[in-house]
């Protein structure tokens, strides 16, 4: 059970490799899309800017085949910008920045909809807030959840219990809607965990920075990769 | 909401953690990776590794270092010292860093920081600043260089705030008057500096006991709080520093 890491040529792989092979996974870090196509998982990390990362993803071959991988129903989890590539369009390093209604926003996956876009430097009292967000906030399930207790609904959090701390170092928010299985506040509340379908999931936070709570996310990802 | 950090800080000498070490556990007291997972079972937030030989012939070993931290450590890590110039910077992000910190070379030539942030975001780049009370000048402090052994008669308030402008992600800041006293934080400086700048600032110098790491959060306004031979010592252990601190009303990571 082969889970391709896509190297997008943006950064250092490592951790996430480690993270997921300390989970049980069986891992292969490639750029070459027939391998991406052959894996039997995806697992797209976060380095870089969306517009930069969704350019070299389509001079690569790489877009049309995660795409494909996606909607087949392999396992999937994006981390990070590769959780802002499943959707429509992001407005990072894209010619009109910070214009969300911008015609010049770079292309994502279009797995998910609408658009990634700046995270506010104000809540809606004014308050400032430091952008970017870095360091460990609580991920929180949407509904009627209370915090602490565990979500039985998303596989990913298997045994974990809402509330809980994850890394996070990011400066661009998802949209919103009803594929959001985590969320976590700063200046907004904000999509921390979306899914699509049964086995394709994103996490704005890095597991693989975010000790045994991470490792217990991946573990349950490799867990869906086995029982796919 | 965003937890406060406690970060652990290791000196670092040919590859070795040199400020002295007494966990009867660990096999190899020396080993800043085993130190470092250590502090991560302790709930430490992130660790920095200041790589205090810092001359070409060691760079080599720091760079392994951090490249090993990469495959072994689950929690974030910066290295600290000795960096000029963007590509000695690259070649710490290639080997697996999350984050670098700059202090003299930026100080030389504050560009460094641009250039670094531009290159690898500022989430990246860490400003560390070195800082001691100015004699008689009231809220006053100026920055030194080389390990503090050079003044430069900047004031570090506002080179804090040149180094946010920049796009430094984070200042790590020092009181030379308090680093080993064990008098607790210097929390006007810190203060004066948190004020200033929309970036976080992490406090560093001067840990004795419990208290001071919720002072520096209450009354200096740090959103990080550093510390180094209270916890290798073993004298404090990070969980107790955190149950402290949430027992005073600051959100932590438990």
């Amino acid at each position: 059970m082969t889970i391709a890491v896509v190297d997008y040529h943006k950064g250092n792989l490592k951790s996430v490799e480690r993270g997921l092979a300390a989970a049980g996974g069986d891992v292969l870090v490639t750029d070459d899309a027939a391998a991406i196509a052959r894996a039997d998982a995806v697992v797209l990390p976060g380095v870089g800017a969306f517009a930069d990362a969704a350019a070299t993803m389509e001079a690569l071959g790489q877009a049309g085949v995660v795409r494909e991988r996606i909607a087949a129903g392999v396992p999937f989890l994006g981390i990070c910008l590769g959780m802002h590539l499943m959707f429509e369009e992001g407005v990072e390093g894209a010619p009109d920045e910070d214009d969300e209604s911008s015609t010049h926003n770079a292309r994502g996956l279009a797995v998910l909809p609408g658009v990634v876009g700046a995270m506010p430097k104000q809540d809606e009292q004014g308050l400032s807030y430091k952008v970017p967000h870095v360091g460990w906030n609580t991920v929180r399930f949407p509904g009627e959840r209370q915090e602490g207790e565990v979500d039985g609904s998303s596989p990913l959090f298997d045994g974990i219990p809402s509330g809980t701390y994850f890394y996070f170092t990011h400066g661009f928010i998802a949209p919103s809607g009803p594929f959001v299985v985590g969320e976590t506040a700063h200046s907004v509340t904000f999509p921390s965990a979306v899914r699509y379908g049964d086995a394709a999931f994103g996490v704005q936070f890095h597991p693989e920075k975010s000790s045994d709570a991470g490792a217990r996310l991946l573990r349950n990802f490799v867990s869906i990769v086995k029982g796919a | 909401m965003l937890a406060k950090r406690v970060i652990p800080c290791m000196d670092v000498k040919d590859g070795r953690v040199v400020k002295g070490v007494n966990f009867v556990n660990l096999r190899d007291a020396g080993d800043p990776i085993e130190l470092a997972q250590r502090y991560d079972e302790e709930r430490a937030d992130e660790v920095i590794f200041l790589d205090i030989t810092a001359t070409s012939d060691d760079r080599a070993t720091t760079v392994d270092l951090a490249s090993r931290a990469s495959e072994q450590l689950h929690l974030p890590y910066c290295v600290g010292g000795g960096f000029r110039s963007v590509a000695d910077i690259r070649t710490m992000i290639a080997a697996g860093a999350d984050k670098v910190s700059v202090n003299s070379a930026a100080v030389a030539d504050p560009s460094l920081i641009t250039s670094a942030a531009a290159a690898f975001g500022s989430q990246a780049i860490l400003c560390a600043i070195d800082a001691k009370h100015v004699a008689g000048a009231g809220d006053k402090w100026e920055v030194y260089v080389h390990g503090g052994r050079k003044a430069t008669g900047i004031d570090a308030v506002q080179w804090a705030q040149e180094a946010a402008r920049r796009g430094a992600g984070e200042i790590l800041l020092t009181s030379m008057d308090r680093d080993g006293s064990r008098d607790g934080f210097d929390c006007a400086l810190t203060r004066a500096v948190a004020r200033a700048v929309d970036i976080p600032v992490i406090a560093s110098g001067g840990v004795g006991k419990l208290e001071h790491f919720a002072q520096g959060v209450i009354e200096g306004e740090a959103d990080a709080v550093l510390a180094a031979s209270v916890f290798h010592f073993g004298e404090l252990t990070v969980r107790q520093v955190k149950e402290h601190m949430r027992a005073q009303g600051i959100p932590v990571r438990l």
